[in-house]
């Protein structure tokens, strides 16, 4: 009886790890094959196709990116900049917010939080929306735009929220305010400290949507110069001529010898690189994240 | 007799003026906690509030220079172009069809996938198989559609590679509209599997040994096991999330359907969603009307949705309500 149930979970456990492999084989595979390609002759993926295995290896596509360097730099440097600008903003109101709709004795603390659910729900639609940011609010090609769109969403202030309500013992607000700490003091020097896993977590969120954000780009910026990366990379692979255009302004004809299938592939690489490079140390963030967001729904 | 009456009067509007003063009071005893949220609610009133004043847009006659109630009034003409565009059906089809299919599999899959991991044993395989299935979630949709490129481009597509290595001839899935229903699907759960994998596999965690300690005890196997007791704990989970889910079944993954299809207009049957379409009308052909119209219709459609399914769900078991 005994051995019958250990085999039955013995080949149930081989069936697992057999699916489970597969499953990371199919996660992996893109990346391998985008990688393959950054590092292939073009001339070779032009007449060949793209392969899981360069056929000839060749470094020129990365060389192309950074032949020029100034554009990719630049949208670099808009990426960053508004990553850590909109994450360190939206971080700090998301935190106050958490904290006033947790507090018990806040009486419109329902109020405001069906105040922010409500617009998951409703909305006027992108282009209410669009005529807005663009004729009323003027962020047509603005810094500005880059970032405010995406400071806050309800999801993320749920989860503020949730977190803080965990993390602090509400005896600890209380006797804060009976030795006559204000509702400000107590968030900076109490709730902040204590709820920092939290503030990991959402500020993780935010940072991740700011880096993959194209849509912003796509709607609002014309100037080149403010392009976000995602939406350089994305201008790269579908305007036929942008590729071409690296070397404008430089004064050097570059068309005719541009390997712009290898390129493709290697901003791919550039544009996730960091991404790829931080997700072991971060991604417990956003197991954690979940796992707390789902025990509240 | 008439004290009483007079002290229940005066109590009455003591009662009344501190009711009165309750919005006053509160903004003056918490003012700082108001200051603390203020900038929030300013942020929601301006983002998503304002625009809802907009909805007016789609019964008048667009014009960028002059202002909203200016603009001449045209009833349900925009309406009536979007009914006669004849899409609407179609539209409205694709997505709730396609939501309904990432709901059902997304979730269905995670479970699956969520119970082979929890019954491994080996700590490091466990670790490294879920940081793997959750990697693509981290990755932009735009390197996705870097991804679909490579694969299925015609001439160079890793696809076409293979089969002519083969000896097969190449296809052009570009020119077949009912391919992308099942690589939209799939490009979706690769995606999102693993993220909502981490969640089950959260409440997985939850669930007390003893229960499988007592059923191995009574001799039940593995399939046993799982059958009666994580799956019926799944439930919970399972149906918070198909709710939060059925919330946005109107609106849906623009990203993904724009990135993976773009502007290919031979694959729009299959393909074309709500919001992509109004993206199309707003920044493609420019008709600003059009555009409007569809996302009132969405907006609208989407809402008596949720009013409803969360109508229903309380009539069955409130507990489940969203609200």
């Amino acid at each position: 009886m005994k051995i019958k149930e250990e085999q039955s979970t013995l080949v149930f456990r081989y069936v697992a790890i057999v699916i489970l492999i597969l499953g990371s084989v199919a996660c992996l595979f893109p990346f391998l094959l985008i990688l393959s390609a950054s590092l292939t002759n073009n001339d070779s993926i032009i007449r060949d196709g793209y392969h899981l295995i360069p056929k000839e290896f060749s470094w020129a596509g990365y060389r192309t990116v950074f032949r020029f360097p100034e554009q990719v730099m630049r949208a670099y440097g808009i990426t960053v900049f508004s990553t850590v600008v909109g994450t360190l903003l939206g971080l700090f109101l998301m935190t106050m917010a958490g904290y006033v709709l947790q507090c018990k004795d806040f009486k419109y603390r329902n109020f405001f939080s069906f105040v922010i659910y409500f617009t998951t729900l409703f909305g006027g639609g992108l282009v209410p929306w669009y005529i807005l940011m663009t004729k009323y609010l003027g962020l047509m090609d603005t810094y500005t735009v880059l970032i405010y769109p995406g400071l806050m969403t309800p999801f993320l202030i749920i989860l503020m929220k949730n977190f803080i309500r965990s993390a602090v013992p509400d005896e600890m607000i209380e006797s804060a305010k009976i030795d006559g700490a204000n509702d400000f003091l107590i968030y900076y020097r109490i709730v902040l400290q204590l709820s920092m896993p939290g503030i990991a977590t959402v500020g993780l969120f935010l940072a991740l949507q700011y880096w993959n954000d194209w849509f912003t780009t796509s709607l609002f910026i014309n100037d080149t110069k403010l392009f976000q990366l995602q939406f350089y990379l994305y201008n790269m692979i579908n305007a036929a001529d942008s590729i071409s255009k690296l070397g404008a302004g430089s004064g050097v004809n570059v068309a005719g010898d541009i390997p712009t299938e290898s390129t493709k592939m290697a901003m791919a690489i550039i544009v996730t690189g960091p991404i790829l490079f931080l997700y072991p140390f971060v991604q417990r963030y956003f197991v954690k994240g979940l796992t707390i967001g789902a025990v509240k729904g | 007799m008439a004290v009483t009456t007079n002290t229940a009067i005066k109590t009455n509007s003591a009662i009344n003026a501190n009711k009165k003063r309750g919005l006053l009071h509160e903004l003056v005893t918490n003012r700082i906690l108001f200051l603390m949220l203020f900038p929030t609610i300013a942020f929601f009133l301006i983002n998503s509030y304002t625009p809802m004043v907009g909805i007016y847009y789609a019964f008048v006659q667009f014009d960028f220079n002059s202002s909203l109630f200016n603009s001449p009034f045209v009833g349900l003409q925009n309406f009536e172009f979007l009914w006669k565009s004849g899409k609407l059906v179609q539209l409205t089809l694709n997505t709730l069809g396609y939501n309904a299919a990432f709901i059902l599999l997304g979730n269905v899959l995670a479970i699956f996938l969520a119970i082979l991991v929890s019954e491994l044993q080996g700590k490091w395989f466990k670790k490294i198989t879920q940081s793997v299935l959750f990697l693509p979630y981290f990755i932009s949709f735009v390197i996705l559609s870097v991804i679909v490129y490579n694969m299925f481009n015609y001439e160079r597509g890793f696809l076409n590679t293979v089969l002519k290595g083969l000896g097969a001839q190449p296809v052009d899935i570009y020119s077949k509209p009912g391919a992308w229903i099942f690589l939209i699907i799939i490009f979706y759960l690769w995606k999102h599997l693993g993220y909502s994998m981490v969640i089950y596999l959260a409440a997985i965690t939850g669930i007390s040994d003893e229960y499988y300690e007592a059923a191995k005890i009574d001799g039940a196997n593995i399939f046993q096991r799982i059958w009666n007791i994580t799956i019926p704990m799944l439930k919970t989970t399972f149906v918070v999330l198909l709710l939060f889910a059925l919330g946005s079944i109107m609106k849906g993954q623009f990203e993904l359907f724009y990135q993976m299809i773009g502007n290919n207009g031979l694959l729009y049957d299959t393909t074309d969603i709500l919001d992509t379409y109004v993206f199309r009308s707003l920044k493609v052909t420019f008709d600003v009307g059009l555009a409007t119209a569809a996302g009132v219709y969405q907006s609208i459609f989407g809402f008596v949705l949720i009013m409803t399914v969360n109508w229903i769900i309380r009539k069955i078991n409130s507990e489940y309500a969203l609200f």
